[in-house]
């Protein structure tokens, strides 16, 4: 291993474990009760103790976000590329988009409630916060292509199209994969807090439902899991996501390449 | 060599277009262009050269049709002509391998890869980039990217060829063998080339005719004929007259600088 590599990989993954083992011991030594911190290895246990549940509520949370996600990323690249097409609807959209961007999902998750079913409100508040990151990105991609590229395919006389297809969706590409990892996990968040604000009135059986249930009944271990599973969540959506940019950008973009030195 | 001959074809050479009272006043106020009047004939290498600013890359893209002149007007005497434009910078696609960026001009006309292969080639041969069809932008240096872009300006074998300071970003070697490159695919094209430089001794050795332009606002201050036929061999450049028509370019060009500074 390169002095390189070993920064890369070596040391947080020491640095990780370090915690762990800290906080092991800052609970054996101090003799803390489960209760008020439970032990990573306690955490461990319960969240194989604990699996058949868990697992469900995972599923569940994962299939939300997922759902919002992909409705989110649809529904963004859509309209964004509507507004390239027609400045006149981005401009009236423009205050819409300002409100709901604005406004913290967690204040409207109560309103979706009153409307929807909790889940319907879940995957409502998820999706409308992975929606504008999204849709804002891919509109400044689409605006942003080269003007000398314009030109050459104005010259040529590329239909609309084409230019579309060979020129504006390239170049709104790494944007587009931008907004989509930033909603990638914004569509997490919006799932949890919507299905927390729903709370023990939502049938929901997603994490953050388990995560409130757990702490109703004390049963702070399981709490830690829910939480441990949630953000295991985060990490593959981005994990998935930034590998998809990659896999796309690396032979091209800037972002995607590793500078030379 | 028949030194008599070619400057009389070349008067008697029909118009390609011709640029009436042309004025191109920018959103802004800026004033690129004032009473621009200028023929371009059919078959002739024709040198834009002035200093920064005043208006040469303006009347390119007037001749492209990429915009249009707020004054006066241009007059095609055909209407149908394929066009082959390399802009002041490279503008390729950076998504997209060398081969596939010179085969778009082809692709937009409907050409297959397989069909526009030779082609692609065949252009890239020209520059010298045959070897790296396959590589990405990124991956070419400066000049090298400059020349994938005259090899998709070259790709459709254009009657019309507008360049824009092509060969700015190269070597002096490199840059001697592709000027002698493009007057002899010119010759071959029977095309005509409108060619921007700041090069003096390149503008000489190039063109036909040279227009030499002076700044804010943009204007013809000379037009400066050179009467030897293309293409011409490298010992031009020992030629009495080759000397004289730099001097003449180069004082010309002076004037034009020295406008600049009393305005
Ligand atoms: N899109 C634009 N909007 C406003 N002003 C412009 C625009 N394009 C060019 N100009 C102005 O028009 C003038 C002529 O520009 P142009 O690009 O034609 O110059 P040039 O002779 O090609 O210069 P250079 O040798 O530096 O490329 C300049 O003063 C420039 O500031
Ligand atoms: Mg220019």
């Amino acid at each position: 291993m390169t002095r390189r590599e070993i920064q890369r990989y070596a040391l947080p993954a020491f640095a990780l474990i370090a915690a762990l083992v800290g906080w092991e011991l800052v609970v054996r030594v101090n003799q803390i009760e489960p209760v008020i911190l439970p032990a990573p290895s306690l955490v461990l246990k319960t969240l194989i103790g604990d699996w058949t549940v868990l697992f469900r509520s995972l599923l569940v949370t994962l299939t939300i976000t997922l759902q919002a996600l992909i409705a989110a990323t649809i529904g963004g690249a859509l309209l964004a590329l509507v507004f390239a097409r027609f400045r006149w609807i981005e401009e009236a959209f423009f205050p819409f988009a300002v409100i709901m961007q604005v406004t913290p999902v967690i204040s409207i998750a109560p309103l979706l409630l009153v409307y929807l079913s909790s889940g319907g409100a879940v995957l409502v508040c998820s999706f409308l916060v992975a929606f504008f990151p999204i849709l804002s990105n891919t509109a400044l991609g689409l605006s942003s292509v080269d003007h000398n590229l314009l030109d050459l395919f104005q010259m040529y006389r590329a239909s609309r199209g084409r230019q579309l297809l060979w020129l504006r969706l390239p170049s709104a590409l790494p944007y587009f994969l931008g907004g989509l990892r930033i909603g990638g996990g914004l569509a997490l968040i919006g799932a949890i807090v919507a299905e927390i604000a729903a709370g023990s009135a939502g049938q929901g059986s997603g994490l953050a439902f388990r995560i409130i249930e757990s702490g109703s009944r004390l049963n702070i271990p399981r709490m830690f899991a829910a939480l441990v599973l949630i953000s295991l969540t985060g990490i593959f959506i981005y994990l998935v996501l930034s590998a998809l940019s990659y896999l796309l950008l690396h032979r091209w973009h800037d972002s995607a390449r590793r500078r030379e030195t | 060599m028949s030194l008599m001959v070619a400057p009389i074809l070349q008067v008697t050479a029909p118009r390609l277009v011709r640029l009436e009272e042309v004025g191109k006043t920018f959103a802004n106020g800026t004033v690129a262009l004032t009473g621009v009047d200028m023929d371009v004939r059919r078959g002739e290498f024709l040198s834009l050269l002035g200093p920064s600013g005043c208006g040469k890359s303006t009347i390119l893209r007037l001749l492209a049709g990429l915009t249009g002149p707020t004054h006066g007007w241009i007059n095609w005497s055909e209407q149908e002509h394929e066009l082959g434009f390399v802009f002041q910078e490279p503008t390729l696609m950076p998504w997209t391998s060398v081969f596939s960026n010179v085969w778009l001009p082809l692709r937009l006309k409907g050409q297959s890869r397989a069909v526009a292969k030779p082609a692609v080639m065949e252009a890239l041969e020209k520059v010298g980039l045959a070897g790296f069809a396959n590589a990405y932008p990124r991956e070419l240096s400066g000049g090298m990217k400059m020349r994938v872009s005259i090899a998709r300006a070259l790709v459709t074998r254009p009657a019309l060829l507008l360049m824009d300071e092509p060969f700015a970003a190269l070597d002096e070697i490199t840059r001697n063998k592709l000027n002698d490159d493009l007057v002899a695919l010119k010759c071959e094209l029977g095309a005509t080339v409108v060619f921007v430089t700041h090069s003096v001794y390149e503008s000489v050795y190039l063109s036909d005719r040279i227009v030499v332009m002076a700044p804010r606002p943009g204007r013809i201050v000379a037009e400066i004929e050179i009467e030897a036929p293309l293409p011409r061999a490298e010992d031009f450049r020992l030629e009495p007259l080759y000397v004289e028509r730099c001097r003449e370019t180069s004082a010309a060009l002076h004037r034009a600088m020295s406008h600049e500074a009393t305005l």
